[in-house]
């Protein structure tokens, strides 16, 4: 415990700033939402609200994305997780607050910026996939890029590079009904990254999907990012899915957010019995990783290595050998402790 | 009042919502009662006392005719906006239809001519009809393949071999023009209203009004503003086809989904690409109804706006009708529907094409792989064009080839005549003795006062004061125009049809909703019924029952019976399965299941089917005027000979208002028993 507390703390204070930042962001609805006041210390009461005659949607968000991480918004729907990506991209106007995109507030952005931000800085794909039904998969991936005013030939050659990036390859002339669901969303997906976006959203990328394809697609979507280290907002109901992609998960529930933290947090610190609740079905050897399990000092020369951020689930089969302990190690190859067999042993056995 | 019922029935507690009920119903029987009491009173009683409620006195009247009259005059003759007058602008709008117009017609009909009148030099002949005809079926092939292909050749053929070309081709010429102007005045409007709220609001009153309005009604200003001729024509035709148009693509656009919207936010389009690169093409599918609804409705508009000076298959429908020559009259009327089919079917498979990819590689390929039926067309084009030259049969279908039903039409009609008159007669004169005449006498002697405060009455019970407000107010404004007496008759004959239409469509709807295959052809026979253009329905009817009010009310009937057909047969057919199931497990027997589950259940639709045959009917009466009705149809009909605006447009009006109260009565009955039944979340609007 201690070491993942040093842990976490040394790499907080490394932890590159903010890519984007929300703060006491309300998104109310109803009568009197623009005069409901927002500071009172019980503001965000729901019966509080009830009696002002307005829904609290988004209440009092405050969070940090940090650049290249994947930040999930997991909650279960009328949690009003997809109301707050839409208020992080503005696509929603919150009713209080500041959102700051690389430190400028969004809010405070005239239209036109706004459409320049969207334009250069972010991309988003969404659950039911949003193509265009007259546009081939070529046509639709190179959209937005179209919309910005970029030459055919240029805007093609990006599109083609996207498709084949997603695995299309030989679809380009395609139409969306042409296609399965997991092909259009991976257009979707390539139609997102078209304009290099800084920032990511994927609103419930995979929820309209079967679960063999939604596999496959997460699958796809961890390749992705390992190789363009985006920052990432993903949204999603579905809390195994959420720790098998999340860097950091945010737990919403009624509009506000019940607690953040990297998926072992979760588990291990459930903040309250809510999120107690969704971790109980979770396999701890799936969540705690080989850095905050292991122990200081060096493993007994040619011990078989792991990285720290590998789950122990996936760093068990490497004792079939034989070994005793492995080597943890960084993710640039320095040594930083042992694990031992016992201890793995240990959390396999819990479940 | 009935919000609270409302609540309490949507309430879990049953006993409260049954108690609250029984209150509200003996309250609202009190209510009736004292209603009619009265009304029976004001109507035996009344007349020496308070002549005013039968009879408005002159003086009280407004005078609405003239003030419309002297309106137009001014606009006619003063109104200038500083640089140019008024009609000089109209005159110009005109001339900016007319030129697209002329082209069109010198391809397909006159040729290109130099010069006017009969000083025309023909520099180039028309398309030939072979190209005209490969045209079309290109078009068809590369829509919906071969089937499509040999039918729109089929129908195009048709109208050559049956001497309509020339006709057929100046129809299809003003519709040409007339369909793109409607299409997208049609589509901005949609899109205004979409954008604005407050432009929606202000448009849905006038849309009410322009598509319950009979378009003899504006004929008149328009041929004040544009002039006689082709143009008029098709700015009336316009007019005609535009609110069913902004409706389709306001309802289009806002079906497309929030995600569309989003996408385009996202990729940061402005505000024109939003529209046109995102919410249009999204909507595309929608937008294809309207097409071609306005197709559809343009095709109507013909024979009507012949009246203006179309020329065209209309005017030929419109002679033939005027010298009761049934024989032309039916080829002309016939080659009319075959041209909607035609187009029909057409924009229907143009609506219906989705987007297939291409194989790669495609692009690098020549010009005839590439746009095969572009260059196909040109071709034909081209080949006819010089072959025309020398061989005139190319450039003009032979009259030597050209055949006619000449006289059958009317030997059917002369040979049922002689060997039925006695019977038809018989059957005529019996309905007219026992019943148009007692329902006609009988309503021309109601008080205007107390059907007004009935209607009032109804329409409180059924949707609310403001509902209440509007019906009076709307009633009222007929009786103080003084069209009074001549509405009550529209209302005979339109409600006298309408009965008789849904007792033959009604059942006949039932009957279909089971049986499949008879569902197909009875299907088929009220399509056809529905392309057909209203005054092909009265050519038989006026040969055989001569003129009057019985010919009018058989012409309104055919015309008016498909949507009780339709709409008793799909309401019928779209009953929840389950509950069907439930009645059968229950052990009902077949009419038992009909009665008590399947009708029950479709009777908010049947409701909307009645209204929908109440408004055709309207539409139809109007056309009947010419045999000789005397109701407000008659009226606009005299105006348009007269060319008296105000006068029109007044009787128009009434009309108007007669359908909007029907429409909005029966439209919040069938609200009310949908929301009894809590069919509510399948409420989709009436079509």
């Amino acid at each position: 415990m201690t070491i993942s507390q040093q842990q976490s703390d040394s790499l907080a204070a490394a932890e590159p700033p903010a890519k984007l930042e929300c703060r006491s962001v309300w998104k109310l609805f109803g009568d009197g939402a623009e005069r409901y006041p927002v500071d009172g210390v019980d503001a965000a009461d729901s019966a509080r609200l009830a009696r002002a005659g307005v829904v609290g949607a988004v209440r009092n968000v405050n969070l940090g994305v940090r650049e290249g991480e994947i930040f999930v918004i997991m909650g279960l729907s009328g949690s009003g997780k997809s109301t707050l990506v839409r208020c992080l991209s503005r696509l929603v106007e919150p009713t209080h607050g500041e959102i700051l995109f690389n430190g400028e507030n969004l809010l405070a952005a005239s239209p036109k910026r706004m459409i320049e931000i969207r334009r250069h800085h972010m991309g988003m794909v969404f659950q039911h996939f949003a193509l265009l039904p007259h546009l081939t998969v070529l046509g639709n991936v190179a959209f937005p890029l179209e919309v910005q005013g970029v030459a055919r030939a240029a805007r093609e050659a990006r599109a083609r590079q996207m498709i084949s990036l997603v695995g299309l390859e030989g679809r380009e002339g395609f139409f969306p009904r042409e296609l399965s669901g997991g092909q259009q969303q991976r257009v979707g997906i390539a139609r997102s990254l078209a304009v290099e976006p800084e920032l990511w959203f994927l609103d419930e990328p995979f929820s309209a999907l079967d679960p063999l394809i939604r596999r496959e697609m997460q699958d796809e979507f961890i390749r992705l990012q390992s190789v363009l280290r985006k920052t990432i907002v993903f949204i999603t109901h579905d809390f195994d899915e959420a720790i098998r992609l999340a860097d950091r998960i945010a737990i919403m529930k009624d509009g506000a957010v019940v607690q953040v933290g990297t998926p072992e947090d979760l588990v291990l610190r459930p903040a309250d019995t809510y999120v107690a609740e969704f971790t109980r079905g979770v396999a701890r050897a799936k969540v705690i990783r080989a850095g905050s399990l292991m122990e200081a000092g060096a493993a007994p020369a040619g011990a078989p290595t792991v990285e720290d951020g590998t789950p122990i689930a996936d760093a068990a089969p490497l004792f079939a050998g034989g070994a005793q302990d492995l080597c943890v190690c960084t993710r640039d190859g320095r040594p930083i402790g042992r694990l031992s067999r016992d201890a793995v042993a240990t959390v396999m056995m819990q479940g | 009042m009935s919000e609270t019922a409302g609540l309490s029935r949507s309430a879990v507690a049953p006993v409260v919502s049954v108690r609250a009920d029984g209150g509200e119903g003996r309250r609202w029987q009190a209510i009736w009662g004292v209603g009619l009491v009265a009304f029976v009173l004001l109507w035996q009683f009344g007349k020496p006392y308070a002549g005013w409620a039968f009879d408005i006195p002159r003086p009280w009247r407004i005078p609405m005719q003239r003030w419309i009259g002297d309106a137009m005059r001014w606009l006619v003759e003063d109104a200038s906006f500083g640089l140019f007058t008024f009609t000089e602008f109209t005159r110009f709008l005109a001339g900016m239809v007319e030129a697209p117009y002329r082209l069109v017609l010198g391809l397909l009909s006159t040729g290109i001519l130099d010069g006017r009148g009969s000083a025309a030099v023909q520099l180039l002949p028309p398309l030939s009809w072979i190209a005209v005809i490969g045209i079309a079926m290109l078009m068809g092939h590369f829509a919906g393949g071969r089937r499509l292909a040999l039918l729109v050749g089929g129908c195009f053929a048709f109208l050559a071999v049956f001497g309509q070309w020339t006709s057929a081709m100046v129809t299809l010429a003003s519709i040409l023009i007339a369909v793109p102007i409607g299409v997208v005045g049609g589509l901005l409007l949609g899109l205004a209203a979409f954008r604005w709220r407050t432009f929606e609001r202000l448009l849905r009153p006038v849309l009410d009004l322009m598509q319950t309005v009979p378009v003899f009604a504006y004929l008149v200003p328009i041929l004040f503003l544009f002039g006689f001729g082709p143009t008029s024509a098709i700015v009336a035709t316009i007019i005609y086809a535009l609110p069913p148009m902004t409706r389709i693509s306001l309802l289009a656009l806002r079906a497309v989904p929030e995600e569309a919207h989003e996408l385009g936010r996202m990729t940061g389009c402005s505000r024109r690409q939003m529209t046109w690169r995102i919410l249009v093409p999204s909507a595309r599918p929608g937008l294809m109804v309207g097409v071609n609804q306005v197709i559809m409705l343009s095709l109507n508009m013909v024979i009507i706006a012949s009246m203006i000076g179309a020329g065209g298959l209309g005017f030929d429908v419109l002679a033939a009708l005027r010298r009761l020559d049934i024989g032309a009259g039916i080829e002309a009327g016939l080659a009319i529907v075959v041209l909607a089919i035609a187009l029909d079917r057409l924009s229907q498979a143009f609506a219906g094409r989705r987007p297939e990819h291409e194989a790669e590689g495609a692009r690098r390929k020549n010009l005839l792989a590439r746009h095969p039926y572009t260059v196909a067309g040109c071709l034909l084009v081209a080949v006819t064009a010089l072959a025309g030259l020398v061989a005139a049969p190319v450039q003009a279908y032979p009259k030597a080839l050209q055949l006619s039903t000449g006289s059958v039409g009317s030997d059917i009609v002369g040979w049922i005549n002689v060997n039925f008159f006695d019977q038809i007669e018989a059957v005529k004169n019996a309905l007219l003795l026992n019943v148009l005449v007692p329902v006609k006498r009988f309503l021309a002697g109601l008080p205007w006062l107390g059907v007004t405060g009935l209607l009032g009455l109804l329409g409180w019970r059924l949707g609310g004061w403001r509902l209440a407000l509007l019906v009076t107010v709307l009633a009222s404004l007929i009786a103080f125009t003084g069209q009074w007496e001549k509405a009550m008759v529209t209302v005979y004959l339109c409600g006298i049809s309408v009965v008789i239409a849904c007792m033959i469509g009604i059942p006949v709807g039932i009957l279909a909703s089971t049986r499949e295959r008879l569902w197909k052809a009875v299907e088929l026979v009220i399509d056809t019924l529905q392309t057909l253009p209203s005054f092909v329905y009265l050519m038989p009817a006026v040969m055989l029952f001569r003129v009057g009010d019985f010919t009018a009310m058989i012409a309104v009937v055919a015309y008016a019976v498909a949507p009780a057909i339709r709409y008793t047969a799909h309401g019928l057919r779209q009953v929840n399965p389950q509950l069907v199931e439930a009645g059968i497990v229950s052990g009902a027997t077949p009419w038992q299941l009909m009665t008590k589950v399947r009708l029950r259940l479709a009777l908010p639709e049947i409701l909307l089917g009645i209204n929908q045959t109440i408004m055709l009917a309207l539409s139809m009466l109007v056309i009947t005027a010419l045999v000789g009705t005397r109701d407000l149809g008659q009226e606009v009909y005299i105006a348009l000979t007269k060319a008296d605006t105000g006068r029109g447009l007044v009787a128009g009006l009434a009309v108007a208002f007669i359908a909007i109260i029907a429409d909005r009565l029966i439209s919040a009955a069938a609200e009310r028993s949908r929301q009894r039944l809590g069919l509510n979340d399948t409420a989709g609007g009436r079509a």
